[in-house]
């Protein structure tokens, strides 16, 4: 009898699993996050994955998307390429409303098509400008294309009345992209480029770039490289005593590479696309929060997952389901204000490729801070 | 010119770190017969040692370091010589290389578990000191890295030559059972050997972290630099330990410098090569014969 009653009760038990399972799932929202949280691209990854877990967390305790709460996964594709592949593909077999990452642009490039065979949105972190110029739908930015970022950095420079230059980039698809884009760029305003000095990714010392960057006796010397590589790169000017002024576009002077390469850091100048000093209260009442949660300063990364999280949210309230066409269709031309959707913190509009525009800071680095000098204005509203 | 200095100047200096952790390659094979493929993360260890007593427990970097000094002689010179290589070595060299490799993931992973795979600032030893001598920059830290491999160097090889001690290990590196024989505890000797390796990592992590940054993988290339630079100075003599490190240091950079930084990594690979295949003894080694 008693056995009966036992054999009763499991039966019961897993009839009730079985039933309430799909409630359960129906009531998250799948979104897996392709990222580097190991290899060459780690820095970038974890302070994305920060981001990404504070907004995913404020959402869930405000209700979540549509009254669904969020379920994240966070995958490490090892900042290699074929691996960030391999991630997409298994992604997508899980069948996830929306696909986060990659940060470096050669993983978004070769995970990407994954995107567009599933039909599965893809807000990645990466800025080459090949990235959404090959009419891939479902792929959308966190930050400005290098074709969006330059022509401000070569103005800024110009401005400065630089004549000529050394550009220090790394051999992978964000620095090749970033190279020849701001050597076009160069060329429209009459800057010669003095040095053109490849770096690898992962170097660790850059003495021999610093040497031929001096060697050059160019005006100023550009950099576009990856965080770590340029905290080594930074550590080595200052060791070798590199005197002409040194500029970046949002990796040299933000606030992870400020904190590795700490003193050697100071007198860097350039544009970034987002920090959490800009004169926004928003994005300031951001830094204090990822600051509380994790006790250090987001640097552009942390905001880019933040956001895309809080993209993602927004275009789902709009279209007002979990449609993953819907989604991609609402997304290209839609424009999100702050006012209406704080947690993308900043004005932003997308246009019918992906790209992403909104305003942007020039910077320079003093004591240790990233220092804002000039906010510039979305391009074509200047 | 003074490019070409610059960079022979800066190449010694990081020559002078390989050369730190060649030696320790140099002086664990003399002793003992071990090749060590550890070693790598056996300068990742101490430095991120350092970078715990530094953050978490406070101390300053010269306490951090003596205090790490004493730690890393204890796990990774008598406690690698005890758990890992006493009970492979009678098996052969082989093994013990297999076991080493399999080490060197372990640690690397098992740091990258505690310490995550982030990047770490790490204070330099010297101040930001710059002098420059007729259009040459030199930095204190440059110099100071020479000064100190030079003279561990130079140090070794008077302790190994000039000290009774010294001399039994020498004795034991040519010959264990005449050295036993005559009476040398030939396992103290050999443990000595790990201790001064322990150390020997322990300073290169000082010199080379502040530069590279604390990172659970950060060992792998020094690793290798280490063995590269230990077989081309001679396997089998410190001073070529030394030379070896600044003949690779430099290179990379004139390599880098006047070719391409893709070429870089790949120096010492090559010329590592040449040595194996023309002077297998390295440029400072003697030939050495074994009874088989």
């Amino acid at each position: 009898m008693t056995t009966r009653r036992t054999a009763l009760t499991l039966g019961a038990a897993l009839v009730t699993a079985a039933l309430s399972y799909p409630a359960m799932a129906a009531d998250t929202v799948k979104i897996i996050d392709n990222v580097e949280l190991s290899g060459t691209g780690v820095t970038s990854g974890s302070m994305w994955q920060k981001g990404v877990d504070l907004a995913v967390k404020e959402i869930n305790a405000a209700g979540g998307i549509l009254g669904r709460q969020i379920a994240i996964t966070h995958q490490d594709n090892q900042s290699q390429a074929q691996i960030a592949k391999a991630v997409a593909t298994r992604a997508a077999d899980e069948d996830p409303y929306v696909m986060l990452g990659p940060i470096f642009s050669g993983d978004v490039n070769v995970a990407m098509s994954v995107a567009a065979e599933s039909e599965i949105p893809m807000i990645m972190g990466g800025e080459a400008v090949n990235l959404t110029t090959q009419g891939n739908q479902y792929v959308f930015r966190t930050s400005f294309s290098q074709a969006n970022a330059m022509p401000k950095v070569a103005a800024y420079l110009a401005k400065a009345g630089i004549k000529s230059v050394a550009i220090v980039w790394v051999a992978n698809d964000f620095g090749k992209g970033g190279r020849d884009t701001i050597i076009s760029e160069l060329g429209k305003r009459g800057i010669k480029v003095a040095a053109d000095i490849s770096t690898e990714p992962g170097q660790m010392d850059f003495t021999a770039a610093v040497v031929n960057a001096a060697k050059s006796n160019a005006d100023a010397l550009f950099a576009y490289t990856n965080e770590e590589e340029s905290a080594r790169l930074l550590i080595a000017l200052r060791k070798l005593g590199y005197t002409k002024p040194i500029y970046g576009e949002t990796v040299l002077t933000s606030q992870r590479v400020i904190e590795l390469a700490g003193g050697a850091a100071n007198g860097a100048k350039g544009h970034v696309g987002l920090s959490v000093d800009a004169p926004n209260p928003l994005v300031q009442e951001f830094g204090r929060k990822f600051k509380a949660a994790y006790g250090m300063n987001s640097d552009h990364n942390g905001i880019k997952g933040y956001t895309a999280v809080y993209i993602v949210k927004a275009i789902t309230e709009r279209i007002g389901k979990f449609d993953r066409k819907a989604f991609a269709k609402a997304l290209h031309g839609a424009t999100l204000l702050a006012k209406d959707y704080p947690g993308v913190l900043m004005d932003v509009t997308y246009d019918d490729k992906g790209d992403l525009n909104r305003e942007s800071y020039l910077v320079e680095v003093k004591d240790g801070k990233q220092v804002i000098t000039e906010v510039l204005p979305p391009l074509g509203k200047q | 010119m003074t490019d070409l200095l610059q960079l022979i100047v800066a190449g010694t200096a990081t020559g002078g770190c390989y050369a730190l952790a060649a030696l320790g390659f140099t002086l664990l094979w003399q002793a003992s017969g071990t090749i060590n493929f550890a070693l790598g993360e056996m300068v990742m260890l101490p430095a991120f040692a350092m970078l715990f007593l530094l953050n978490v427990a406070g101390l300053p970097l010269p306490l951090a370091f003596l205090a790490t000094c004493a730690l890393a002689m204890a796990v990774l010179g008598a406690g690698f010589k005890r758990v890992v290589v006493d009970p492979l070595i009678r098996h052969g060299v082989v093994p013990l290389v297999i076991a080493t490799l399999g080490l060197s993931i372990g640690v690397k992973q098992a740091v990258r578990g505690v310490a995550s795979a982030e990047v770490f600032t790490f204070p330099s030893v010297f101040s930001d000191t710059l002098w420059n001598i007729g259009g040459l920059r030199v930095s204190a830290a440059d110099i100071g890295t020479v000064l100190l491999a030079c003279a561990v160097v130079a140090a070794l090889q008077a302790f190994l030559s000039r000290t009774l001690t010294g001399r039994a290990m020498q004795a034991v590196a040519q010959n264990r059972d005449a050295a036993r024989v005559l009476g040398i505890n030939v396992q103290r000797m050999v443990l000595y050997a790990f201790l001064a390796n322990a150390l020997l990592a322990t300073l290169a992590a000082l010199l080379i972290t502040p530069v590279y940054l604390a990172k659970f993988d950060m060992g792998e290339t020094l690793g290798m630099k280490a063995f590269y630079a230990a077989i081309i100075g001679g396997f089998n003599n410190s001073r070529g330990a030394l030379l070896g490190g600044v003949i690779v240091g430099v290179l990379e950079n004139l390599v880098g410098a006047y070719i391409s930084s893709g070429y870089k990594e790949g120096v010492a690979l090559l010329l590592f090569l040449v040595v194996i295949i023309f002077r297998p003894q390295g440029l400072l080694g003697t030939v050495e014969e074994r009874r088989v």
